[in-house]
């Protein structure tokens, strides 16, 4: 019998994949194993812990969704690859002035990569399970990323960096099931978690504010700098590039009649490029570190859909391959603000083919 | 599934049948508290007087020398507070070792944000400590020596005699917590010569939550729970009859009789070195602890190149139950104090790995033990090889 091991956040998603993984077991399916990762330390002794996804709160009711499903539960402690992978790569992305994707890192450093090779490792497992929105499929002899059923809930935009491998040992259970039909399947299961919250923030940066986090990890505390206009002309001052992400809005402090988005972030010389939006407005952008999920580009010239961040709306393109990792997208509508450091996530119907990093053009 | 295989008895052990028995009539017609005068207090008195006398007469101390606590932790805590502030008139200076339970660090931190000074004396490669170290360690205003009789992670003896011995000449009171040695190791309070000495009812198939201490007449020690005058007055609070129960028929049971208690831990001195021998066959690790000055139970191993937790994970798949015996299986990230401090290397510290024995653990058990051991290694080992991205600036699937 094969033995899956199922990634447990303690949030309401992933108890619910578990909890059906454990179900189908009990009917002679796969052996599943509970496993919740500590990623990051909790407050100091004596102190309530921040609860967010992932604290050692979540971890509790992790365990305890593990008892009532009737499956072993493990602790995994990656704080040092967590660490380093996701957290300190954050803080790297801002200080080269591009937005950092650490829902992707997580999850192709550390649960599809850290815990599919501890899993085999340490519990004989022949693959993992999250409680991600998405599909897998074999299809025209290769395993295929697909969209899940559920559109709003759709996951896949952050897993464009699986590989076949990959693919071959995942399990989604989710991926054919809506947020409600999960919450009412909790709820009937007397889940602890079938109430819990979705989870919006980042969950190593529980407020929502990172600047702290910068200094703690980087010692960036940020120097002022020029807020510059396309024309070069100052029209205010910013705390720190690296407190800027592009297609910012907020938090500029500028008295410009029109809205004013933060266009580029120059590291080098320390400014802050700002634009309107239709300056911010793009028809062709570069991506590199691409990968495409089943091994191959369908051409080296292909029309797909592009999506720029997750739950944007995905714009048809034409992609083509240049040099070795780079992806050209020429968009049939214009695009808004591709930020350096996010993903370009290319898809056809369904099916998600792969991506690349949004590179500064 | 089959019945696990359980070699973690150094974290608790199985309540005996004949305990269980024993405090029965204690949880249920014999519920009256202890401190009552009615009919009913003066039974659970009775049975709580019986149990004292029980472990007063296994340690050679007179029973008014015996307290009943919540256990091993609690001892530690009012042990090492309640002796070092009854002596802080003369003195502020508490000497450890380096390889202590938690509850001894956390004690004496405690002690040391009073103003206290706290020494803790290094140990050999082995875990062992040199009682001339401890002496030299010994300044005018030491007032008080902590150390556990056996270790929990590793199972190294300390010569406890002799370091009763020369902190007794010196009038220096001592703190033994004898938890992990009560099943096996001489017990005599005076041939210890030493003035306080903790134990607990579950490492040796009694209750959890109960715990006994002796505090040798003439000692002073100040409580540290404030409440009734319960247990002489040093530690307040209902007493557990059905624990003290419990805890005084596992130690008579364990060492009542000295022929079959010495039968046992040969038989179990005999299973733990034939799984050293099994153990010492796999690449890449090597025992830790003192060779022979260790437990009868306890077999400690350090594996290169595995993560601790995983191997435990792993065998508890396999049906085996062990420990990394330290926090980490709780998914701490700190690695062990006590092989750090025997100087075991910092890359082979997180593959640590502890199988203790206990008196229902079978020469089969053990064999098919080694089996899984080396099979379980060997998986890890090659799951940690397999990792193709280190760096977290490499393009991913480019």
């Amino acid at each position: 019998m094969a033995r899956i091991v199922a990634a447990m956040s303690g949030g309401v998603d992933s108890s619910v994949a578990a909890a059906l993984l454990a179900r189908e077991a009990a009917a002679g399916g796969d052996e599943v194993v509970g496993v919740w990762m500590r990623t990051h330390p909790d407050a100091g002794e004596g102190w309530e812990p921040r609860k967010s996804c992932c604290s050692s709160e979540a971890g509790d009711d992790a365990r305890r969704v593990a008892q009532l499903i009737g499956i072993p539960f493990f602790v995994l402690n990656v704080e040092a690859e967590f660490g380093a992978e996701v957290i300190d790569a954050f803080a790297d992305a801002y200080l080269e002035g591009t937005t950092p994707n650490p829902c992707q890192a997580c999850n192709q450093k550390i649960k599809f990569d850290l815990l599919a090779r501890r899993a085999v490792g340490a519990y004989a497992a022949d693959g993992v399970a999250t409680g991600h929105y998405a599909r897998i499929a074999h299809r025209d002899g290769a395993w295929r990323l697909l969209r899940a059923h559920d559109a709003a809930k759709d996951q896949t935009y952050f897993l464009w960096n699986l590989d076949q491998r990959q693919l071959a040992a995942t399990r989604f259970p989710l991926g054919e099931m809506t947020k409600p039909e999960v919450r009412a399947l909790a709820a009937e299961l007397a889940l602890p978690t079938a109430t819990t919250p979705e989870s919006q923030e980042i969950c190593f940066v529980p407020a929502g504010d990172y600047r702290a986090l910068l200094d703690e990890r980087r010692t960036y505390a940020g120097e002022p700098g020029p807020i510059v206009d396309a024309s070069g002309q100052q029209v205010g001052t910013h705390t720190g590039y690296a407190h800027y992400t592009v297609g910012q809005r907020r938090g500029l402090g500028l008295a410009t009649g029109e809205a004013a988005y933060v266009r580029e972030i120059r590291p080098a010389t320390n400014e802050i490029v700002i634009g309107t939006r239709e300056e911010l407005a793009t028809t062709g952008f570069v991506a590199d570190a691409r990968h495409f999920i089943a091994g191959e580009a369908p051409a080296e010239r292909f029309e797909a859909k592009v999506r720029i961040r997750h739950r944007s709306t995905d714009v048809a393109c034409e992609v083509t391959l240049v040099g070795t990792d780079r992806l050209v997208m020429e968009t049939r509508e214009p695009v808004w603000g591709p930020a350096p450091g996010q993903s370009a996530v290319l898809y056809r119907g369904d099916e998600c083919l792969g991506g690349g990093r949004i590179v500064r053009s | 599934m089959t019945v696990a295989i359980y070699l973690d008895h150094a974290a608790t052990s199985p309540l005996r049948a004949e305990v269980l028995e024993a405090m029965l009539p204690y949880l249920t017609e014999h519920f009256g508290n202890a401190s009552s005068l009615h009919a009913s207090g003066r039974r659970a008195r009775q049975g709580l007087d019986e149990s004292r006398e029980s472990v007063a007469a296994v340690l050679g101390a007179k029973p008014r020398e015996v307290i009943f606590t919540s256990g091993a932790t609690e001892n530690t805590n009012l042990a090492i507070a309640g002796l070092a502030w009854a002596g802080s008139a003369r003195g502020r200076h508490v000497v450890t070792t380096t390889i202590e339970h938690r509850a001894v660090l956390g004690a004496c931190g405690n002690l040391e944000r009073h103003g206290f000074e706290v020494t803790q004396v290094p140990v050999d490669r082995y875990g062992q400590v040199d009682p001339a170290a401890v002496a030299e360690a010994i300044g005018p205003h030491t007032t008080l020596v902590a150390i556990g009789y056996a270790n929990n992670e590793v199972g190294t003896i300390q010569p406890i005699a002799e370091i009763g011995a020369l902190c007794r000449e010196r009038g220096i009171r001592t703190y033994v917590d004898a938890t992990q040695a009560a099943a096996a190791l001489p017990l005599a309070v005076d041939d210890l010569q030493v003035d306080v000495l903790g134990l607990s009812a579950h490492k040796i198939e009694g209750p959890k939550g109960v715990g006994a201490l002796f505090i040798r007449q003439g000692t002073n020690l100040i409580p540290q729970q404030a409440g009734g005058s319960q247990e002489r007055q040093r530690r307040a609070g209902t007493e557990n009859v059905a624990g003290a129960v419990g805890l005084a028929m596992a130690l008579e049971l364990a060492r009542g009789d000295a022929a079959a208690m010495a039968a046992e831990s040969d038989r179990q001195r005999g299973l733990r070195d034939g799984l050293i021998g099994r153990l010492a066959e796999l690449p890449d690790g090597e025992l830790t602890g003192h060779p022979t000055a260790r437990l009868p139970n306890s077999v400690s191993w350090v594996f290169a190149g595995v993560e601790g937790g995983d191997l435990v994970a792993a065998l508890d798949l396999e049906g085996v139950e062990a420990s990394t015996g330290s926090a980490c299986t709780s998914g701490s990230a700190e690695p062990s104090h006590v092989l750090l401090a025997m100087g075991v290397p910092p890359e082979r510290v997180r593959g640590s790995l502890r199988l203790t024995l206990g008196r229902t653990t079978t020469a089969d058990e053990t064999a098919r033990a080694a089996d899984l051991v080396a099979t379980c290694v060997a998986r890890v080992r090659a799951a940690a090889a397999t990792r193709p991205t280190e760096s977290a600036t490499a393009p991913a699937g480019a």
